[in-house]
């Protein structure tokens, strides 16, 4: 089409070339203004929504980081105190424990299941879809209907778990109502929503792995174990460190499903960081150190991101 | 070295297909059915219990499969619950969201990657970064913000967070510097207006980007549960979430009411999976984000 137009076109600049020459600048300022009109018509409305609802309110939570506020009264300006206090703050330190507890069994959980599934869906099986879809099913479930099940399932009295516990002869246990067990429950109902997420990343990162390496190394008389091992493994590399920046920071930020199954208990044994910022925040009021709060969240999460970027770069892992 | 310049290089298989195909595996099935059974034993113990009367619920020793069938659960949910009114909320929420996304985030994708103007750099910069800053920095100045405005308590407050995000934009952006650019030159020239491109030529080419936009923002919109709750205290304004945490809170033992519950707030999220598992797994390996 454009080739049909063309000799017409250069027909009429030809004829028209003195005439335009002292138009030049104006056209083409003309011309500048409508793009940019143009431009900034696609792109304003998603953006001011976005930097609307993020950067505005960010300054705002560093201004009220500095401040004393419950929300009705005046607030009043407390320099560096709020800071301070989450120095000195027991329950704090507390829900920090608590989270790093939490990512210290969730992280490494997530990738291993998730190499593992991945390892053992990556093949043409019969019933290969029946298992992923059972595995994959469960990343739909939202906190609220994950909070019910787990209260369910893992019931002290007439829950699934431990009917199976006493089924086998296994002692009976408290899970959500025992404070060295609960964590563990949120970290296995976790991965059971989540498990689908890792996998698919190892699946798709499988697929990418030569498979001349494996013949390669089978040739050289490498067990299966030995080449998953030995090649599959460095291949998975970038994959894993991209999949574990990912997940500490989804598991340093966790609220919802302590929320929907212990509310912080048992003697605030499931309190997270960002369960103790809200609660700070919406049920104490304290709106200026809940924003303190919620600044040192975000400075270590741009620490640890940061810091795994460098790493990976200069170990040349091709992540980022 | 002969070997490895002379074999071709892989072809790149979907995730859904693997391309390898092994014969030898009947151990992988002993590993692979107890794990696929352990994922599905939530699900399968909710739809049950969902049916069990409540008279057999609370029995020892718990039985895994009910006597009878009974819809007895969710009658009770209808009637002493608004879990139609919540459910019909987050439809409402999500609805919005989703068109919201589809609409905002594909016109500003597009115009980041295909229109020059001055500033778009550093505005498409600006919103990648607000991608590092966590929600619960958001929370306090955005809920205050939110009640001077008048949205809190209503279903406005749960709307407008999800209308368009920069991850939306981001992932909309990278699949439109991924088309070729002479479709659009050619309509161009032939007198097509930007927006008239846009809708008539480049939609349609986006549909792959568009649904993994689409299910990305159904999943999140459908599920949120911290937002809600920390701006909407109003019962009538309640999603589906909020509205079956706060009854699990109330009903704390009544199983059979909260599995039923539970179903209905999961089930058109289940149904619509099975029907486009392709479409929620490319969405998975592009963003894995949950709550």
């Amino acid at each position: 089409m454009s080739a049909t137009r063309s000799p017409h076109a250069k027909g009429s600049a030809m004829t028209t070339t003195f005439a335009m020459k002292t138009q030049v600048a104006p056209a083409r300022r003309r011309r500048n203004v409508r793009q940019s009109v143009e431009g900034w018509t696609f792109v304003s409305p998603a953006m001011l929504l976005v930097l609307g609802l993020s950067i505005f309110p960010a300054i705002w939570a560093l201004v009220l980081s500095f401040q004393e506020w419950n929300g009705f009264s005046d607030p009043v300006n407390v320099g560096l105190d709020n800071y301070k206090e989450m120095l000195t703050d027991a329950d704090l330190g507390a829900a920090v424990t608590h989270t790093i507890v939490y990512t210290a069994l969730f992280v490494p959980a997530s990738l291993l299941l998730g190499m593992f599934l991945a390892t053992l869906l990556n093949r043409k099986i019969v019933l290969v879809g029946v298992y992923r879809t059972a595995i994959f099913l469960p990343f739909v479930a939202s906190a609220a209907a994950t909070g019910i099940l787990t209260t369910y399932l893992f019931n002290p009295q007439f829950g699934m778990v431990n009917n199976v516990f006493r089924v086998l002869g296994l002692p009976q246990q408290g899970w959500l109502e025992d404070p060295n067990q609960a964590m563990v429950v949120i970290t296995i109902m976790s991965l059971w929503g989540q498990a689908a997420f890792t996998t698919v990343i190892y699946l798709a990162a499988l697929q990418d792995v030569p498979p001349e390496l494996l013949e390669a190394s089978r040739i050289d008389g490498a067990s299966k174990w030995q080449s998953f091992w030995h090649v599959t493994v460095p291949q998975l590399a970038p994959v894993t460190v991209f999949v574990a920046i990912w997940q500490t920071i989804q598991a340093i930020q966790l609220f919802d499903l302590v929320y929907t199954t212990t509310r912080g208990g048992p003697l605030n044994a499931t309190e997270t960081i960002v369960y103790y910022l809200w609660k700070t925040a919406f049920k104490g009021l304290e709106l200026g150190y809940a924003s303190a709060i919620a600044y040192g969240l975000f400075a270590v999460t741009l620490l640890i991101t940061i810091g795994v970027v460098v790493y990976s770069r200069r170990s040349k892992v091709s992540a980022f | 070295m002969a070997l490895l310049t002379e074999t071709q290089a892989p072809t790149t298989g979907s995730i859904v297909d693997p391309r390898r195909t092994k014969k030898t595996g009947r151990w992988i099935h002993l590993l692979l059915a107890p794990v696929a059974v352990l994922f599905a034993i939530p699900f399968v113990q909710m739809f049950l219990t969902a049916l069990t009367p409540a008279s057999q619920i609370n029995k020892f020793p718990p039985r895994f499969f009910p006597e009878t069938l009974t819809l007895s659960g969710f009658s009770k949910l209808f009637a002493e619950s608004d879990i139609l009114n919540w459910l019909g909320n987050t439809i409402m929420v999500s609805a919005v969201a989703v068109a919201g996304h589809l609409v905002l985030c594909s016109l500003a994708g597009y115009g980041f990657a295909r229109l020059k103007f001055p500033g778009k750099n550093i505005g498409f910069l600006a919103i990648v970064a607000t991608i590092m800053i966590p929600t619960q920095l958001l929370m306090v100045p955005t809920y205050i913000l939110f009640s001077r405005i008048g949205l809190i308590d209503t279903l406005g407050a749960a709307m407008v967070p999800w209308l368009a995000s920069a991850f939306g934009i981001f992932l909309m952006r990278q699949f439109f510097l991924g088309l070729p650019s002479e479709l659009e030159e050619a309509a161009l020239i032939d007198g097509c207006t930007r927006l008239q491109v846009f809708f008539k030529i480049i939609l349609p080419l986006a549909k792959p980007a568009l649904a993994t936009l689409a299910i990305f923002t159904l999943l999140s919109s459908w599920n949120d549960l911290v937002w809600p709750l920390i701006a909407i205290n109003d019962t009538s304004a309640f999603t589906l979430q909020l509205g079956i945490t706060n009854f699990a809170g109330a009903r704390r033992t009544d199983w059979s009411l909260l599995m039923a519950a539970n179903v209905v707030s999961t089930l058109p999220l289940i149904v619509f999976f099975l029907f486009a598992q392709k479409q929620f797994i490319a969405t998975m390996s592009f963003s894995g984000l949950k709550g």
